[in-house]
This record gives C-alpha cells, sequence and structure tokens, in this order.
C-alpha cells in the first residue's frame, strides 16, 4: 500500500496540498493554471526522442493556452506581442529563391510522418499538410481543419512567383509556413520552420506546391 | 469467413467511391465505412475480452491468492453495474480521483497483492496490463446502454475537471498540438476521419462514452488509457504515465462533458 501511494500519487500531492490549505472553494485559476503545469510535469516521461522538455511552453503557447481554456480571445495587446515575438524568427530563403519542385512538395504535404516518440532521429519529417488541408483536387482524403489550399496562388494572382506583383503573397506564404503564429497569435498549424518540422529546401518545395503556376493545384 | 468477406466488400467499395473525387464521393465514402463498422458490430472481438475481463475479476489470483470481486469502484465493494459511467471519481482510500484503469490496479494490488508500480510500467498488451485491459473491457461492458453521470460534488473531483481543460488545452511538443487542435470544434476531420469535439457532450457513444474499443485496424483492444498514449504520441508529446495525474485529469473532464451520453463500450473502432 505504502509503496502504490508513493509512486501513483506523484501527482496528486500538488492538488492535495492546495485543499489542505484550507480551500473548500475551488483554488483560484491561476492557482489552477499553476497546478496543471506542475501535474504535467509529473506525468510525463521521456519516450525516444520526444523528451519532456516539450512540456515547456513558450509564451504563444502559454498565453494561448490560458486564452483558450478560459473560452476567451487573448487579449489583443498579448496577442500583437506574440505575433511581433515569433515574426522576429522567420528566417528568409537563402538568396531570395522562394520557390521550388511542386512534385516533392506534393510528396511532402502528403507525409505525416515525423518527430513522435515512435521516428527515429535525423529522418526527414512530412509537412502534414493533408491532415488539415484541401490542397491538389486529385487527392480527396483531405481534413477540414485548416481552409482549403486549392487554387492557392491562382485565387491570389499569382501568374509569375518572382514578379513584383507576386512579392507580398508569396512572402507571406513563406512566413505562414516558416511559423504561422507572427500572423495570428493563436493559429492551430504548426510553426513548420521555427519548430524545425521542415528544412528550408522542403519550404521550397511546399511554396511550389501552392504557388507554382504548373501545380496541380493551380489547375 | 463470410464476414469477412463482405467486409472487404464494403471497404473496397468505400475506397472506390473515395476515387470518385466529389463531396459526394466523400460522404460515400464515409457511410460505406460507417456501413462496414455496423457489420462488424455484428460480432464485435471485444466480448473475447470481456469474457477474459470477467474470468480475471472471478479468478483467485496473485501473491494472496485472491479475486476482485470485492473491488470497490465507488458504487461499493464488488457492484459492477453502473461503475463505468461514474468514473474517474473520488476515492477515499487512495485520496485521489482514479479513473477505471487506475482503480483496477489499486485492487490488483491491495486485493490481490500485486504491485501496482510494476504493472503501471508494463507496456500495453502484455503481462498484467493486458489483463487489466480486459477488465476495463469488461467493467465498462457492465455499463453498456447507461448514461454517463460523473461526480463533480468533491473538491479534488472539481480540481481535476479543471485541470483536465486545462490540459486539453495545452499546446506543446514539435508541433504546438493540444488535444483541442483536433477535438475543439464540430465538424471536422483529419483527412477522412471525423473527430468529435470533445469540449462538449459529444453525444451517445462517441469519444469518451466509446473506449475501450477493439481496433479493427490493428487487431487490438484499447483501453482508454491507452487512447490518450496514443493520441499524446501524435501530438509529439513525451510519454504520458499509465495512471497519472493528466490522464485522469483528462478523463474528468471528457467524462463530465460527456454528462447524458449513452455508454456503448466496448466499441468497435476502424
Amino acid at each position: 500500500m505504502k509503496k502504490q501511494s508513493k509512486f501513483i500519487i506523484a501527482g496528486t500531492a500538488t492538488a492535495a496540498a492546495l485543499l489542505l490549505a484550507g480551500c473548500t472553494t475551488l483554488p483560484s485559476s491561476a492557482e489552477l493554471d499553476k497546478l496543471t503545469m506542475d501535474v504535467a510535469k509529473a506525468s510525463f516521461r521521456d519516450q525516444g526522442i520526444a523528451k519532456t522538455d516539450r512540456l515547456v511552453l513558450d509564451d504563444a503557447n502559454r498565453e494561448c493556452m490560458v486564452a483558450d481554456a478560459s473560452g476567451k480571445p487573448i487579449d489583443e495587446k498579448v496577442a500583437k506581442s506574440i505575433e511581433a515575438a515569433n515574426m522576429a524568427t522567420i528566417k528568409w530563403p537563402a538568396g531570395g529563391y522562394y520557390l521550388g519542385d511542386w512534385k516533392q512538395g506534393e510528396r511532402i504535404a502528403q507525409n505525416g510522418r515525423g518527430l513522435t516518440w515512435s521516428d527515429s532521429a535525423g529522418s526527414s519529417n512530412g509537412g502534414n499538410c493533408y491532415n488539415c488541408h484541401q490542397i491538389s483536387k486529385e487527392e480527396i482524403s483531405y481534413g477540414t481543419l485548416g481552409p482549403s489550399l486549392y487554387n492557392y496562388g491562382k485565387i491570389r494572382g499569382v501568374k509569375n512567383p518572382y514578379a513584383p506583383e507576386s512579392a507580398a503573397v508569396v512572402q507571406y506564404t513563406w512566413g505562414k509556413i516558416y511559423n504561422s503564429r507572427a500572423y495570428n497569435a493563436c493559429s492551430q498549424m504548426p510553426r513548420a520552420g521555427h519548430k524545425g518540422i521542415l528544412n528550408e529546401e522542403q519550404m521550397r518545395h511546399i511554396m511550389a506546391l501552392l504557388l507554382d503556376p504548373n501545380s496541380p493545384v493551380n489547375k | 469467413m463470410k464476414k469477412l468477406i463482405l467486409v472487404a466488400t464494403a471497404l473496397g467499395t468505400a475506397l472506390a467511391m473515395g476515387t470518385m473525387g466529389s463531396a459526394l464521393a466523400q460522404k460515400s465514402a464515409a457511410d460505406g465505412i460507417a456501413e462496414y463498422r455496423a457489420m462488424l458490430a455484428d460480432g464485435n472481438p471485444a466480448e473475447l475480452y470481456e469474457a477474459k475481463g470477467e474470468d480475471l475479476w472471478k479468478k483467485k489470483r496473485g501473491p494472496k491468492n485472491a479475486s476482485l470481486e470485492q473491488c470497490d469502484l465507488g458504487q461499493g465493494p464488488g457492484v459492477v453495474k453502473g461503475a463505468f459511467v461514474t468514473l474517474p471519481r473520488y476515492f477515499a482510500d487512495t485520496k485521489r480521483v482514479q479513473d477505471l484503469e487506475s482503480r483496477l490496479v489499486t485492487c490488483m494490488e491491495t486485493l490481490q497483492g500485486l504491485n501496482a508500480a510494476d504493472i503501471a510500467k508494463t507496456p500495453f498488451g502484455r503481462g498484467e496490463m493486458a489483463n487489466v485491459t480486459a477488465l476495463a473491457t469488461w467493467v465498462a461492458s457492465e455499463s453498456r446502454g447507461l448514461k454517463f453521470n460523473l461526480s463533480q460534488a468533491h473538491a479534488e473531483e472539481q480540481v481535476m475537471y479543471e485541470v483536465g481543460k486545462r490540459l486539453f488545452f495545452m499546446r506543446g511538443g514539435s508541433h504546438d498540438f493540444s488535444c483541442a487542435s483536433c477535438h475543439g470544434e464540430d465538424g471536422k476531420r483529419i483527412r477522412l476521419q471525423d473527430l468529435p469535439n470533445l469540449t462538449k457532450n459529444p453525444g451517445d457513444g462517441i469519444g469518451f462514452a466509446a473506449w475501450p474499443a477493439y481496433r479493427v485496424s490493428n487487431g487490438q483492444m484499447w483501453s482508454m488509457q491507452l487512447r490518450l498514449n496514443d493520441c499524446y504520441r501524435q501530438q509529439r508529446f513525451p510519454y504520458p504515465l499509465f495512471g497519472s495525474d493528466a490522464t485522469i485529469a483528462l478523463g474528468s473532464y471528457m467524462g463530465v462533458n460527456a454528462k447524458g451520453a449513452e455508454n456503448i463500450a466496448p466499441a468497435i473502432k476502424r
């Protein structure tokens, strides 16, 4: 019995402590926020490449978590500061070459693998794109968590991605893929560049899939 | 055998429709999958685990050579019927909120003399952990058709709900995913897989009211702890400890949200 309590209760000690401190009513929201992080810390262990440092939240994730859990939109000033901090992380592509090969982009968009505890270190990650977005019309097994990206470039009038009039859309698209939170503080989209999910070359291929006039996305 | 062939045909039809490339075809693909599940439900292999679980409940085992028939799942020693739809709940003897699986492990230790810490460290599907899953499957089946009704009377139960809610929205890992990334809105999908909105009552037999479930795709019986474990794997989180407070808090959140939903567990999944 003693052995069991020691093992299982590790996480609850904090919960119990809060209550024993004389709270017959619920702890405050801030106390519950702190308790949640303590519970998380006690509830996970390293497995493969997925280490417990993944539970350390940056400002963007912490603020968005609190806002989401409370059901209220994030404070506008906090949102602006998150967006500015994330904007500053964006690395623009070397030599201004934004577009790679849409065919390779399609393969990366299809691939949802990488960075789980059952994946090995150093393996090439997928972009997970089709899990949430419609992209090319040929692939009907697409998710709906994100908006449709079918005709992405065409709708935005991109005829030549390297023409000056395309620059704003092209740069925004790179930035959005690199770090979505630079444009929307609590976007649910992974930060592919900032978090090292995709490398620069892979990002260029995804860019081509979305913006190359020859990509099936823009047919 | 006939059933297997029928299943293959249904899947084939679903896939063939899937290549037609219209919104209509997608709906039909989903219908085809639903049909396939309905056919499988006729002979849900979870029944085998139910039978194993019932046997394990009644059998004298462990260093104390005792059965689990005096195990208290919250409705008094030995009361199984109706227990599942009230868990997780607070237990005075362990002074903590426990879900079905962690409670079963407590009973295996106190009544049978098995080592709870060793069981918790055993991989899913192996040794005593496979027994916990079978026991959970049977206990869940004894509440089939009953409506979820978790207590929020004890302060610890309220705290666990609040912690669970926060964990549900906790974005972390390499991809910044939270539970809510996939399960926070109505009518969403990953690829063609429909996603229940677990921030409210998702309906009878959906989400928390469906697990443990038999998974046809890998031929395994999955408990709620394993369901959460694999969600966290796909979220790119580190590994959640079996019976940890985070997993139980999430159970409290989903279970309280599911109030009034009818339990169909053990269900069958693709």
